[in-house]
C-alpha cells in the first residue's frame, strides 16, 4: 500500500480519552497513508488528568488547526456532544464513546463480511449474523446491530441473560441464550472481548463457566457451516471467548479486519476531509 | 450546441491512434493501454480492441487518479473508480494513457502521480479523444483524435454508447 497525497496538510487529532492501541494505530495509519499530519492525544499524563474539560480540550485542539477530532470517550454520546454543540468547526469521528457506538467497527466489519461473502454482495437479505458475548457493554455490538440490520442481515445475538440489554426488544434481533442451538445456523459468528475492565459487577459466575456456556473452543467451531467465517474486534482472550484452534483456523477472518479497518478509515477520512466541506456541514 | 465528432468520425478517430500507437512503438510488444475513468476506460478499451484486430491484443487496465488531484477541496468528495492494473503491471512498459478530453492537463498530471505510486514505465504517452486547448500545465497528447477550438467559458461533452446510450462529442455554450 503506497502513500496518497490526498489529505497532505490536513491534521487529524486522536482524542483518546481511554486506552486503546489498535483503533488509535488503525486511525493513525489510514491518516499517515493518506499523508495528513496526525497527533496523538492520550489523557492520561495529559492536561485532561489536571482537570481540563473536554470543551476546553477539544477548542484547544482546534486552536492548533486540527481538520478532524477522532474521539475515544468512556462516556456514552460524548462524540455526539463534541460535534452537536458548537464548540468546534473540525469534523468528529466516534472512535468508540462508552458502551454506545464504535461506528467504523461495524463499517469494517460490513465491509469484511461482502468481501468474504460474493452473493451477499448487493445486500445481506438473507445473511445470518451471531453476536455473542457481552452485549450489554459492547458499542461493537450496538453499531453492527444498526448497520446489519440496515443492510439487511438476520442478527442473533447470543449470550447469557445477565449481559444482554434491558431494552433489546426494541432492536431488529432474536435473542438466545443458548449458543450452541445457533451455531450450526449462522454465516457469521461475530465473538466479542468479554471487558474484564467493566466487569466489576459479577455477570457470570466464573471465567471458566461463561466459557463453557459461550466460549468458542474446537468442538464449537467444527460444527460451524462450511462457509462460515469468525470475527472478532480484538483484542482476543484466548482462552475465554475463544480459544486458540479457532483464533488460527481458517475460518478466522481476525487478520482481515484489521487490515480492512486501515482501508475503511482511509474512507472514512476521505469523506470528511477530502473534499471541500460543504455549506454548513454538520460532522458525524 | 453543436456536434463536433459523431459516432462515425469517433470510430475512425479511434482507429486512426491504434494505427498510431503501432508506428509510433514499433510494434505493441511493450504497449500497456491504461484508460482514465470513467469515459477514458472505455476509451481504452476501444483502442485495445482495434489494436487486437488490426495486429496483436495488448494488456489494458485503468488508472483512477481522483486521490490525486489538486482541485480536491474545491468540490464535495468525489466517488472513488476502479484502477485495474494489467498482471504484467508498467514497469519499463510504454504506456499509454487514454482520456476524452484534454482541457487544462491538470488531470493527466495526476495521473502522472498516480503512475509513479505503481511503477516506472519506460514512456509514458498520451491519447485522447479530444484536445480543446487552454492548458495549464507544460503537458501535450502524443495522439489526438480532433483539436477542437474552443472558448475557456465553452463545455465539451463526450458521450459514449457505454454509458450515455450514444457516441457524440458536443461543444455547448458557456454560462
Amino acid at each position: 500500500m503506497k502513500k496518497l497525497p490526498t489529505l497532505r496538510g490536513r491534521t487529524v487529532v486522536n482524542l483518546f480519552f481511554e486506552d486503546s492501541t489498535r483503533t488509535r494505530i488503525s486511525f493513525e495509519s489510514a491518516a499517515k497513508r493518506l499523508s495528513a499530519d496526525v497527533i496523538n492525544f492520550s489523557a492520561k499524563g495529559s492536561s485532561v488528568s489536571k482537570g481540563e474539560s473536554l470543551k476546553d480540550t477539544a477548542q484547544t485542539l482546534q486552536a492548533m488547526g486540527a481538520d478532524a477530532v477522532v474521539i475515544r470517550h468512556g462516556a456514552s454520546g460524548a462524540a455526539q456532544r463534541l460535534a452537536d454543540s458548537g464548540w468546534i468547526s473540525a469534523s468528529v469521528i466516534n472512535a468508540g464513546d462508552g458502551t454506545h457506538e464504535h461506528p467504523t467497527q461495524a463499517l469494517l466489519d460490513s465491509y469484511t463480511i461482502r468481501s468474504k461473502f460474493p452473493e451477499f454482495r448487493e445486500s445481506f437479505d438473507g445473511l445470518k449474523v451471531g453476536i455473542v458475548g457481552d452485549i450489554l457493554h459492547s458499542r461493537v455490538a450496538r453499531s453492527n446491530v444498526l448497520l446489519l440490520t440496515k443492510l439487511g442481515a438476520h442478527v442473533t445475538l447470543i449470550a447469557p441473560p445477565t449481559l444482554i440489554p434491558v431494552g433489546v426488544t426494541d432492536w431488529k434481533v432474536d435473542v438466545s441464550y443458548d449458543l450452541d442451538s445457533i451455531i450450526n445456523k449462522v454465516d457469521v459468528l461475530m465473538v466479542l472481548r468479554v471487558q474484564s475492565e467493566r466487569m466489576a459487577d459479577s455477570f457470570f459466575p466464573s471465567e471458566r463457566e461463561y466459557s463453557r456456556g459461550y466460549g468458542l473452543d474446537l468442538a464449537r467451531l467444527n460444527s460451524l457451516k462450511e462457509s462460515a467465517i469468525v470475527m472478532h474486534p480484538g483484542p482476543m482472550n484466548r482462552g475465554l471467548e475463544i480459544s486458540a484452534e479457532s483464533a488460527d483456523s481458517h475460518k478466522s477472518v481476525v487478520l482481515a479486519q484489521v487490515s480492512n479497518g486501515v482501508l475503511v478509515r482511509m474512507a472514512v477520512l476521505y469523506q470528511l476531509l477530502g473534499g471541500a466541506a460543504l455549506a454548513g456541514e454538520v460532522s458525524a | 450546441m453543436a456536434t463536433v465528432l459523431d459516432a462515425g468520425e469517433i470510430g475512425r478517430a479511434l482507429k486512426r491512434i491504434a494505427h498510431e500507437i503501432i508506428e509510433h512503438n514499433r510494434g505493441l510488444e511493450n504497449v500497456v493501454l491504461l484508460g482514465i475513468p470513467t469515459r477514458g476506460a472505455f476509451l481504452g478499451e476501444r483502442i485495445a480492441h482495434f489494436l487486437g484486430e488490426i495486429q496483436s491484443p495488448v494488456p489494458v487496465g485503468t488508472l483512477d487518479i481522483t486521490l490525486h488531484r489538486d482541485d480536491l477541496r474545491l468540490r464535495p468528495p468525489r466517488p472513488l473508480l476502479p484502477t485495474l492494473i494489467p498482471s504484467g503491471g508498467i514497469e519499463g512498459k510504454d504506456v499509454v494513457l487514454v482520456d476524452d478530453v484534454l482541457f487544462s492537463g491538470r488531470t493527466i498530471r495526476a495521473a502522472l502521480d498516480a503512475l509513479g505510486e505503481i511503477g516506472r514505465p519506460r514512456t509514458v504517452q498520451l491519447a485522447v479523444l479530444v484536445d480543446r486547448g487552454h492548458r495549464e500545465l507544460p503537458i501535450r497528447a502524443d495522439y489526438v483524435g480532433k483539436n477542437i477550438p474552443t472558448a475557456a467559458t465553452e463545455s465539451v461533452k463526450v458521450r459514449l454508447s457505454e454509458i450515455d446510450g450514444e457516441d457524440s462529442v458536443e461543444i455547448m455554450a458557456g454560462a
